[in-house]
């Protein structure tokens, strides 16, 4: 048996509905982890001994269990305690975010405690709050320091996002599934398959490395 | 901070503020430690309105720490300071709103930046003054003018040289219209060539009557534009007089030999 070109070139339309389902679910669901992190990263420097702990739990627990475990718990536990039946899409999305927003909390929580304290004091100094601090000299600068963590954290999660074909949600792998299962030729399929995240996370890492370069000016 | 100016202390009215009677600092038996390390060992001082007040003495003497706990940003382990006779080391005071009444320059600069010199001093009376943004900008301009410095305004600060940020610094903390300075080492992060600069601009702000308290070992400046020096070392003010008089005839054995090493 020969390596058939052929069927790639008419798989790969289907593949590639695969691959778009991917980007939207890693951009959304990194997106929401963007939003939780932020708050959940602040919140674990907070002095409040309550907040810093109870994100550290969140943290921990998001970082220390498998993401296929959480996705099941989304998808499959959740429901059992709502008492209705939850859309793989949806549950793909809040698994994915929630568990991003824990690995975003570490990176956003670096990024703030790598700004000199001298800024803090400064604007503290001035008058400013806390709360203003933060958002207006803290944040900002902790943001273009971050930009390169979050390019690998988007990277990972369009990977780990394969993982949502266990619960038969028509990402890439799971399409990549279906089409071997009527086309029996399994070697051609992973090789594109594989081939298409590639394609995404070299693509995603340069537009890091250029966005990066970009805001690089008065830092 | 829906209307008006909240008051500084929720628990006190402001006495005798303003008439000139009440020092503008008031320091009593400040003790600061970090840890076991005892930084500060009751420390009492005053610093009435308009005078320049320069502190000196050895590295880890609490210099800092002293001028920190004057706007807060270390807080006594005990003893009390007041600013226009409001007792700031009460729990209950509105902190943010009384550092607005003292500006503080730092030795490193500590400019923002991701702003430009004019974004850095119209920042604060923006968001906290809450003065239009037009207002603001003629402020920053007019202070930029004021440290000589107006054709900088659109340079970040790693675009300036170390004498340039720190006016700039001086000026953004003017911006606020504070009712005192605290300066912590401004000169000892510079190049020789910039010192100058820096020294002009702080002595044409204590003529303007700006009260004033400076961390330095310019002696020059001390005894040109100084009230009245004081001598720390092992976390207790050792020895106060004028600069004259400090200078030509200190009393305290550690003073004297402080200075040997120093003039
Ligand atoms: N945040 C801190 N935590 C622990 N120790 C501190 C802290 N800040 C200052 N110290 C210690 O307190 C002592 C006094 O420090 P401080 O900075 O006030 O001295 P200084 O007189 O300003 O010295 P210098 O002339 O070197 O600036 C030093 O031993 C210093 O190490
Ligand atoms: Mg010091």
């Amino acid at each position: 048996m020969t390596f058939s070109w052929t069927l790639i070139w008419q798989t790969l339309p289907m593949l590639l509905t695969g691959a778009w389902v991917t980007v939207k679910l890693t951009t959304i669901s990194v997106a929401l982890g963007i939003l939780i992190g932020t708050f959940v990263g602040i919140g674990r420097l907070s002095r409040r001994r309550a907040i810093s702990a109870a994100m550290l739990v969140y943290v921990d627990f998001m970082r220390g269990t498998p993401l296929l475990v959480q996705i099941f718990l989304v998808y499959m536990g959740l429901p059992q305690l709502l008492g209705f039946p939850i859309p793989p899409y949806v549950a793909a999305i809040t698994a994915l975010s929630i568990n991003s927003g824990a690995y975003v909390a570490e990176i956003v929580r670096a990024g703030i405690q790598s700004i000199d304290r001298g800024q803090t004091e400064a604007a503290l100094s001035l008058g400013m709050k806390p709360r203003q601090a933060m958002r207006h000299i803290i944040l900002p600068q902790a943001f273009k320091r971050i930009i390169p963590p979050l390019g690998n954290e988007f990277i990972a999660m369009l990977k780990d996002s394969s993982l949502v074909s266990a619960i038969a949600l028509e990402e890439l792998v799971r399409k990549g599934q279906i089409v071997i299962g009527r086309t029996f030729r399994p070697f051609e399929i992973w090789i594109a398959v594989a081939v298409l995240f590639l394609i995404m996370t070299l693509t995603i890492s340069r537009l890091v490395a250029w966005g990066e370069k970009k805001l690089r000016v008065g830092d | 901070m829906a209307n008006g100016i909240p008051p500084v202390a929720a628990t006190e009215a402001r006495p005798a503020a303003k008439n000139g009677t009440q020092p503008m600092i008031r320091v009593e038996n400040l003790h600061k430690k970090f840890g076991h390390l005892h930084v500060l060992k009751g420390v009492s001082n005053q610093v009435d309105l308009g005078e320049v007040v320069v502190v000196i003495g050895p590295s880890g003497s609490g210099k800092s720490t002293f001028l920190r706990c004057i706007n807060m940003l270390e807080t006594p382990t005990s003893g009390d300071i007041y600013i226009e006779g409001i007792r700031i080391t009460d729990p209950a005071v509105n902190l943010p709103r009384m550092r607005e009444e003292v500006g503080m320059v730092f030795q490193r600069f500590n400019l923002f930046p991701h702003m430009t010199a004019l974004q850095n001093i119209a920042l604060a009376p923006l968001k906290v003054r809450r003065v239009s943004e037009k207002e603001a900008e003629e402020r920053a301009y007019q202070l930029l003018d004021r440290v000589g410095l107006r054709d900088k305004a659109g340079a970040y600060p790693d675009q300036l040289s170390g004498g340039q940020q720190q006016r700039v610094a001086i000026a953004r903390a003017l911006a606020m219209r504070p009712k005192a300075m605290l300066f912590d080492e401004p000169t000892s992060a510079l190049d020789p060539e910039m010192i100058g600069e820096v020294l002009d601009v702080m002595k044409a702000l204590a003529g303007d009557g700006m009260t004033m308290v400076v961390v330095t070992h310019e002696m020059g400046f001390a005894r040109e534009v100084g009230d009245r020096v004081l001598f720390m070392d092992g976390g207790q003010i050792l020895e106060e007089n004028t600069p004259q008089a400090l200078f030509s005839n200190p009393q305290n054995e550690r003073t004297r030999a402080f200075l040997s090493k120093i003039l």
